[in-house]
């Protein structure tokens, strides 16, 4: 407990996205809105589900504890569901915010590219996800007690703050694919990103053990972060530029010599 | 010394909320120029990045041409500029919600009821009925609304009978007594929760060093961070005020009720926002410098100063204070986006064929602007225009996501919900302020949206979010 699992938490959990946001978007404006603007689109998802999941409850048998079960699973499903419509519905937003600017203006090139959005939206819904599952239990990590006392999981910090991690990854990498896949009208993989979605959520019933959900949600993780790769145009070759600096374009935009 | 302060508390908003900052000249002379001039100044740099591109155009040859072209290529730094105002609107309001939420989280004399009220909602919420609850928080709601009417009133009449020394002095000791006493209140409340001993001497030269160095920056020159930080400072004190004062029904109800009259009074055209709004469009003036954060500025303060002969120009001069940003919306009214294009030397220079009646001051200010002083470079000036948000925004944003934080059970979730949504209700109002190109008010959107996702996160995300906690399960 206390500051150092509040510090080990808190940077495992938003380590990554933090300084994703920090190197790439925190220096243009436009993405920072835009990641905004998916964190709020992702918000009213869960608002409506949560809504829905609330009305269930009420005209349900509160004394049933296998029924509370019921309706919370139904609730996750329900929720991912709605989080990905709602994926859908800002990819509709920000295409006809794209025609609607490029219609207006002679220019041929936007200020800001359907990749960067699809980037910047995922990330987006990956912080609130990120931060609406896990903020609580930080907050309560800084304070004085004994994890599982009563013979739960000791590991339950740890693991909520490498859940979170991925999850937070997966939904940039949800959203780079989806986009993607939107453009190329790819419907396959619109549902290849659904049904992951639903599997990595499936998979945290099996918590506390903890080896039948993180293990196969990182798997998953890597699977999706190269697909997302190679969707947003990345390729070995690309890779092998970048890594030894031999990049022409990047270095070239970035004012280096070479 | 308990009423002045209360007053003063009251007389703050009320101001704040009835700044603006001034229009420009060129408004009535802008009705009659097409679009782009009014929307690249709507987008505040948009006029300015169209500026050096014009530069090389001649002057009006092809009018219908140079109109399209602008529009363009305006469209295109609009998205961009725009982008940036928001985000320099972003920054103070977030900070000022993080200094807010901090120190709920951790001085719990914000949070502690004692029993004590302002003098403008005397009937108390810890009664034995809802009803009656309800029905005291209407009362309370309705006594401070009633109050900031009559304030807002007497201030616009005052501002049109030209008192310009009372309003003044009003200004000056209300922000006098934020300085020195709120923040002694704070910093003592500070020192008690970290169990700090600090004797009354550095105390005292700490309170007076803060206070005379916020005074001057506010009221005169300093650095502009400075003068930024002391009114994100201010905002941020009189919304804990708020949130320690205002029993919580009574809080809710009274952001609610002060949305809607924002939108009446900036928006009817009897609204007594708007008639202050044209009033100072009339006499070309500045309207309570003190009470508006801009995020570019200060250098002009100089030429405010400057002793010019001619009327003209010690008018042209004033605004030049306020107006060297594109002014946004601001909480009552901001400046509507068509003042302030023709400022920077550049522009105006090539829009001398549009501004014929401002030449003179044209002339004065050119001239001014080359006298030798310590004071930004011109670049700052051609790159950005600032945007402006009066402080009542700042103040009623803050004691939102503030009282969110303190009441609400869901705790950080419900304080991150609210966060966001007055973010998005910030960003839509200056969507529309590009849209629309005229004064709005800044509450309704951010506040409306603020209070929908307060009591839904509080009471149907809450629940499910927590369940999902106990058992592990992620969305």
């Amino acid at each position: 407990m206390t500051a150092a699992v509040f510090f080990g938490c808190t940077f495992i959990a938003f380590g990554p996205a933090i300084s994703l946001f920090v190197f790439t978007i925190a220096r243009e404006p436009l993405r920072v809105i835009f990641l905004i603007a998916g964190a709020f689109f992702w918000l009213v998802s869960l608002l409506l589900s949560s809504l829905v999941w609330f009305i269930s409850v009420q005209i349900s048998n509160k004394e049933s504890v296998a029924q509370q079960k019921g309706l919370l699973i139904f609730g996750v499903v329900l929720s991912v569901l709605l989080q990905e419509a709602f994926r859908f519905a800002y990819y509709k937003l920000l295409k006809k915010a794209n025609e609607g600017l490029l219609a207006l203006s002679q220019e041929e090139t936007m200020p800001i590219s359907i990749r960067q959005l699809a980037y910047v939206s995922g990330l987006g819904f990956g912080f609130m996800s990120g931060a609406f599952s896990v903020v609580n239990i930080l907050a309560d990590s800084v304070g004085p007690g004994t994890v599982g006392i009563h013979g739960d999981s000791q590991h339950y910090f740890l693991s909520s703050a490498f859940m979170t991690m991925a999850i937070i990854l997966l939904h940039m990498f949800w959203g780079v694919v989806f986009f993607d896949a939107c453009e190329k009208r790819q419907w396959l993989a619109v549902a290849a990103v659904v049904i992951t979605h639903l599997v990595v959520s499936c998979l945290t019933f099996q918590n506390p053990n903890y080896f039948g959900s993180l293990i196969p949600t990182y798997i998953i993780l890597f699977i999706m972060g190269t697909w997302a790769f190679y969707a947003a145009g990345g390729s070995l070759r690309n890779l092998k530029l970048c890594l030894t600096c031999k990049d022409k374009d990047f270095l070239l935009a970035n004012h280096r010599p070479r | 010394m308990a009423n002045n302060a209360e007053d003063i508390e009251n007389n703050m908003p009320n101001e704040q909320e009835s700044s603006t900052s001034p229009e420009p000249t060129q408004a009535p002379q802008d009705q009659g120029v097409s679009g782009p001039r009014s929307r690249g100044s709507a987008a505040g740099a948009g006029g300015n990045g169209s500026g050096p591109e014009q530069n090389g155009q001649p002057p009006a040859a092809h009018p219908a041409r140079v109109v399209e072209r602008e529009e363009d290529e305006d469209e295109e730094l609009t998205l961009k500029y725009g982008a940036k105002h928001v985000i320099m609107l972003f920054v103070p309001v977030t900070l000022c919600m993080v200094v807010v939420v901090a120190t709920i989280k951790s001085v719990s004399f914000y949070t502690k009821n004692d029993g004590q009220r302002l003098i403008y909602t005397p009937f108390p919420e810890d009664t034995d009925t809802v009803a009656q609850r309800a029905l005291n928080s209407i009362l309370n709601a309705t006594i401070m609304i009633t109050v900031i009417i009559v304030m807002t009133l007497v201030l616009v009449l005052l501002y049109k009978y030209r008192c310009y020394k009372v309003i003044q002095g009003w200004l000056f000791l209300s922000s006098l007594l934020l300085l020195f006493f709120f923040s002694y209140i704070y910093l003592q409340e500070v020192l008690k929760t970290y169990n700090l001993a600090m004797d009354y001497f550095t105390l005292a030269i700490i309170i007076w060093n803060f206070g005379v160095v916020g005074m001057i920056c506010i009221h005169w020159k300093g650095p502009l961070r400075l003068q930024q930080a002391y009114l994100i400072m201010i905002s941020a004190l009189m919304a804990l005020v708020f949130i320690k004062y205002l029993p919580e029904w009574t809080a809710w109800l009274i952001l609610a009720v002060i949305s809607v009259y924002d939108l009446l009074a900036v928006l009817c055209p009897k609204g007594p926002l708007r008639i202050l709004v044209e009033t100072a469009q009339e006499r070309n003036e500045p309207i309570f410098p003190a009470l508006i954060y801009s995020s570019t500025m200060v250098w002009l303060v100089n030429m405010a100063d400057t002793d010019q002969p001619s009327r003209n120009s010690s008018e042209a001069a004033s605004p030049q204070q306020e107006n060297q940003e594109t002014p946004v919306a601001s909480p009552p009214p901001s400046s509507p986006s068509q003042d302030d294009g023709g400022f920077t030397p550049s522009w105006v220079s090539q829009q001398e064929h549009r501004l014929g009646p401002l030449q003179s001051t044209e002339e004065t200010r050119r001239e001014v602007q080359e006298m030798p002083s310590a004071r930004p470079p011109v670049e700052d000036d051609e790159e950005e225009r600032g945007v402006k948000l009066g402080l009542g925004d700042f103040i009623f944003y803050s004691m939102l996501v503030g009282k969110a934080s303190a009441t609400a059970s869901g705790d950080w979730n419900t304080t991150l919900a609210c966060f966001v949504a007055i973010l998005i209700g910030l960003c839509l109002t200056l969507l529309l302020l590009a849209i629309f190109k005229k004064a709005l008010p800044a509450l309704p959107i951010s506040i409306f949206f603020g209070l929908v996702f307060y009591f839904a996160t509080d009471n149907l995300v809450r629940p499910f979010m927590d369940k999902l906690a106990l058992h592990q399960f992620y969305i």
